[in-house]
């Protein structure tokens, strides 16, 4: 590992990645990328102390356009990539990011594993409440009623909560973020990056293509962050009902965080000391070797 | 053959404590230099059913439980009434004679009632004919109760000091019983020579493992591999191993890549179910070339088929693993030591490659319990990790992942050096690790690409040793295997060597990529060929004709879910060579 702290501070363009983004024009994606680039200059990372996970989707091409070291990986399975490589190198800051489908639906089981475990990353999730690389269809957020390619009548099941979900799966830092409101989406991806633990960041991040339903116009009168109304985020009941008001208003901001868990990582003994498992020495020594043999005598 | 060679079984019902006395008795037989190898037949349940413990003790390394049983050890009714038949003259059979009613015995089979209640007096309880029948079947063979003594002190002293003491005295008085009432065995162990040490199958896999350097390994319990998971999770903190037990085999190959890509060596285990579920992770190390091993430890499918059962059914499973055409290594170790000594090889194939490895084992390696000569457990094997950049080079901030090279392999840069940032997909992409279809899925650029991995297999091939013929070069008969029957055919070819028939062996123990030109040379130099393998149609003959074009003269295949015994393959071999016999199913004799 190498020395960082004799580097210059970088800006949000020294995080970009070698190709521009493939997105469709006024994809909320966008948004969310510059708002990653901010936060993290902002926060004073590098480039190299970066690892950035994603799974299959629009949103998951993300890794291509972001400076860090990257992994773009198989629908579904951001999440245990990233747990993987944050338990092998725990010094670097890991963001795993996806859409909806990606992360709720095909990854759910993985979604629900790695907010108990509780392992220090951020899941940024892209939400646009559709499936849009494979040209539109429900995705496990979308509303009941939703007409799509797959569901020309309207979708009659219930849409999932993700928030919820993650607060009763035991996430210790719970948010949900809107592409149209940058500052605060900055601000919550700092947040997400600092918190000690497993973090989920759900953005609305509207699909111009394929969701006619929940666009700009849609989330614009609705969206109330929590920082503006009497909110204890400390407090999981109040979260939960947070979490539940789809309407009228739909929150943004931190809905439930806490710091009385410990990580993952920090009740690991064997990374207490050593540094990162993946630059350690990988023989064993004789006196671990002797023990072991001496036992099977 | 000469010398001490002794079958012992113990048969009860699971929750009966039969381990417990087959651990005694592993130890009891290392600790005084007897080798031993140890197959349980049981079902998938935690109590009730039929286990069928043999324990096969020798003066020389057995790799089979051999063909016959000379001690049986009933814990219930039910084993004497399945197994008795099984006994012939010079036999003998301990039961507790308080609760099991003897059977028709053969001529010559000594029955050895004990009444366990009258032996035990105030102190007993339910497992103590476990000790009585170890103690009976210790005299009949002639080792002294001291060392019975010690080893019972090892075994329960973890527990208590008064079970010690009980199951000592009770132990004695058994002994004492026997050597007044019953005649011994004809056969009779050997003086103590150079103590060995006791592991079972599973273990080999773990400890070939951590010494090759893996530093992360995840698994979903499922038999019969747990064992690797128990023993990782046991020492995982001692020897610095990140151990975790995850949702699903899914998380499992995900979390093993993503390890790995990170830098940590990684290894996942499983059976054919959970490897089900990681295909698609395969195919992503393999697009990634990102270095990880897999063991699939078979059982007897298809689907759940049957948990506590082997076989050699998924070897066209791991052949397709995932998607796509991309460079894997599979290979299928013979036995506990061949993969103890195989696996820091193959960690170094892997990472020198940036492949998938893919290690079949199957139930009868995996869950067997034998004796090792400890001088043969060196845990210092050497580590190369190919070309791994570890710190910031010449090529910072022109650094390309996926660089062309002759030989196909890219040096790989671990995550977290400055100016080597970068991207690994499950896209196809270009040596700088864009994508090809961010730009254009442009077709010269994928057959690049494509070219280049797969470049990495002729490398590959060339470090893997070739197959070779083990035996008289003159045999009248070549018997091919591949994996665990290793040890069923070379002592069916020493069986049938006293019967004067001539065989020799051709084993295969790498498989992809596969040694074609060297594997036809062989084969067709031989004056016979039968091919033996545990699974129903052949699935190694089909991959084998497949690559070499050649198709073996006769074939002996089971598929009932218990392993070979050598009687089996003797007789089938010297039924095919006296007439038209082309396919033979051996019958198990063992009902369990």
């Amino acid at each position: 590992m190498s020395e960082t702290n004799t580097q210059l501070t970088l800006t949000a363009k020294d995080f970009k990645g070698k190709v521009d983004p493939d997105w469709c024009p006024g994809c909320g994606d966008f948004g969310v990328l510059s708002g990653l680039q901010r936060a993290v200059s902002e926060l004073g990372l590098q480039p190299h102390q970066i690892l950035t996970i994603s799974g299959i989707g629009c949103s998951s091409n993300l890794p291509g356009f972001f400076k860090s070291y990257g992994m773009h990986t198989l629908h579904g399975r951001s999440l245990p990539h990233a747990s993987g490589a944050k338990l092998a190198n725990h010094e670097m800051t890991v963001i795993a990011t996806g859409g909806d489908g990606d992360g709720y639906g095909i990854g759910g089981n993985h979604f629900t594993h790695t907010s108990r475990r509780n392992l220090d990353i951020l899941y940024l999730v892209m939400d646009n409440q559709i499936y849009g690389l494979t040209t539109g269809q429900i995705s496990p957020t979308s509303e009941v009623g939703m007409k799509t390619k797959s569901t020309p009548h309207g979708s009659v099941e219930l849409p999932i909560n993700p928030i919820a979900n993650a607060i009763t799966s035991g996430a210790t830092w719970v948010a949900r973020g809107y592409t149209g409101n940058i500052k605060q989406l900055v601000r919550l991806i700092k947040e997400g990056i600092e918190h000690k633990g497993f973090a989920l960041l759900d953005v609305f991040s509207p699909c111009v293509t394929f969701n006619k339903v929940n666009t700009y116009q849609f989330f614009k009168p609705r969206v109330q962050p929590l920082e503006d109304i009497e909110h204890d985020s400390s407090d999981w009941k109040q979260g939960m009902e947070k979490a539940m008001v789809w309407g009228d208003v739909i929150h943004t901001g931190v809905f439930f965080k806490t710091n009385t868990r410990l990580t993952l990582e920090e009740q690991e003994p064997v990374l207490d000391e050593g540094g990162p498992l993946a630059y350690r020495e990988p023989s064993l020594n004789s006196e671990q070797t002797e023990r072991i043999v001496s036992r099977m005598m | 053959m000469s010398g001490f060679d002794y079958v012992i079984s113990i048969g009860g019902a699971a929750g009966q404590g039969i381990a417990t006395p087959g651990n005694i008795l592993a130890r009891l037989f290392a600790r005084r230099g007897i080798h031993m190898y140890a197959y349980n037949a049981y079902q998938s349940i935690i109590r009730g059913g039929h286990s069928f413990l043999t324990v096969r003790c020798s003066d020389r390394e057995v790799r089979t439980h051999g063909d016959s049983i000379d001690l049986m050890i009933c814990l219930n009714q039910d084993t004497m009434d399945r197994h008795l038949e099984h006994l012939g003259p010079g036999t003998s059979v301990i039961f507790n004679s308080d609760t099991i009613e003897p059977g028709e015995a053969a001529e010559g089979v000594q029955l050895c009632p004990m009444a366990v209640g009258e032996l035990a007096g105030k102190g007993a309880n339910k497992l103590m004919q476990n000790t009585v029948a170890i103690a009976v079947a210790c005299q009949l063979i002639g080792i002294e109760f001291s060392a019975l003594a010690d080893v019972l002190d090892f075994q329960f002293s973890g527990k208590s000091e008064e079970l010690v003491a009980a199951n000592i005295e009770v132990g004695n008085a058994a002994y004492d019983y026997s050597a007044a009432n019953f005649q011994p065995a004809s056969q009779q162990a050997p003086q103590p020579s150079k103590p060995l040490a006791v592991w079972a199958g599973n273990q080999a896999f773990a400890m070939a493992a951590a010494s090759a350097g893996v530093k992360f390994y995840c698994a979903y319990p499922m038999s019969p591999s747990t064992g690797i998971l128990h023993w990782m999770a046991e020492n995982a903190r001692e020897l610095g191993i990140m151990v975790r037990q995850v949702e699903d085999e899914i998380s499992v190959i995900c979390m093993t890549v993503g390890a790995s890509h990170a830098g940590c060596r990684s290894m996942c285990a499983t059976s054919g179910g959970g490897f089900a579920l990681m295909t698609e992770g395969v195919g992503e190390a393999g697009m990634m070339e990102v270095p990880i091993v897999i063991v699939n430890v078979q059982r007897a499918g298809p689907s759940t088929g049957v948990p506590t059962k082997t076989e050699q059914g998924d070897l066209w499973q791991v052949l397709g693993a995932s998607q796509g055409d991309f460079p894997k290594l599979i290979l299928a170790p013979s036995s506990p030591l061949d993969a103890f000594q195989t696996i820091p090889e193959v960690f170094n194939l892997a990472d020198k490659y940036q492949l998938p490895a893919i290690i079949l084992s199957d139930l009868l390696i995996s869950d067997e319990t034998s004796t090792i000569n400890p001088d043969l457990l060196d845990m210092h094997p050497v580590i190369d990790r190919g070309e791994l950049i570890t710190e910031a080079g010449e090529e910072a901030d022109n650094y390309e992942r996926y660089k062309f090279t002759d030989s196909g392999i890219s040096p790989r840069a671990l995550p977290g050096i400055p100016g080597y940032e970068h991207v690994v997909a499950s896209d196809e992409q270009m040596p700088n690790g864009v994508l090809i279809s961010d730009e254009y899925t442009h077709p010269h650029k994928r057959r690049a690409m494509m070219e280049k991995r797969q470049r990495k297999m002729g490398g590959l091939l060339d470090d893997l040793p070739p197959p070779v013929i083990v035996g008289d070069s003159n045999a009248e008969v070549t018997l091919v295997g591949w994996g665990s029957t290793a040890g069923v055919i070379q002592e069916a070819i020493e069986q049938l060597a006293t019967d004067g028939v001539v065989a020799n062996h051709l084993h295969f123990k790498w498989i992809v990529p596969f040694h074609a030109d060297e594997a036809v040379e062989l084969l067709s130099s031989c004056k016979r060929t039968i091919l033996i393998e545990n699974n129903y149609s052949g699935l190694f003959h089909r991959y084998m004709r497949g690559e070499t074009g050649f198709t073996v003269d006769g074939h002996i295949r089971k598929y009932d879910g218990e392993p070979f015994k050598p009687h089996h393959i003797v007789a089938a071999v010297q039924k095919q060579l006296g007439g038209d016999e082309t396919l033979s199913v051996p019958y198990e004799e063992i009902i369990v």
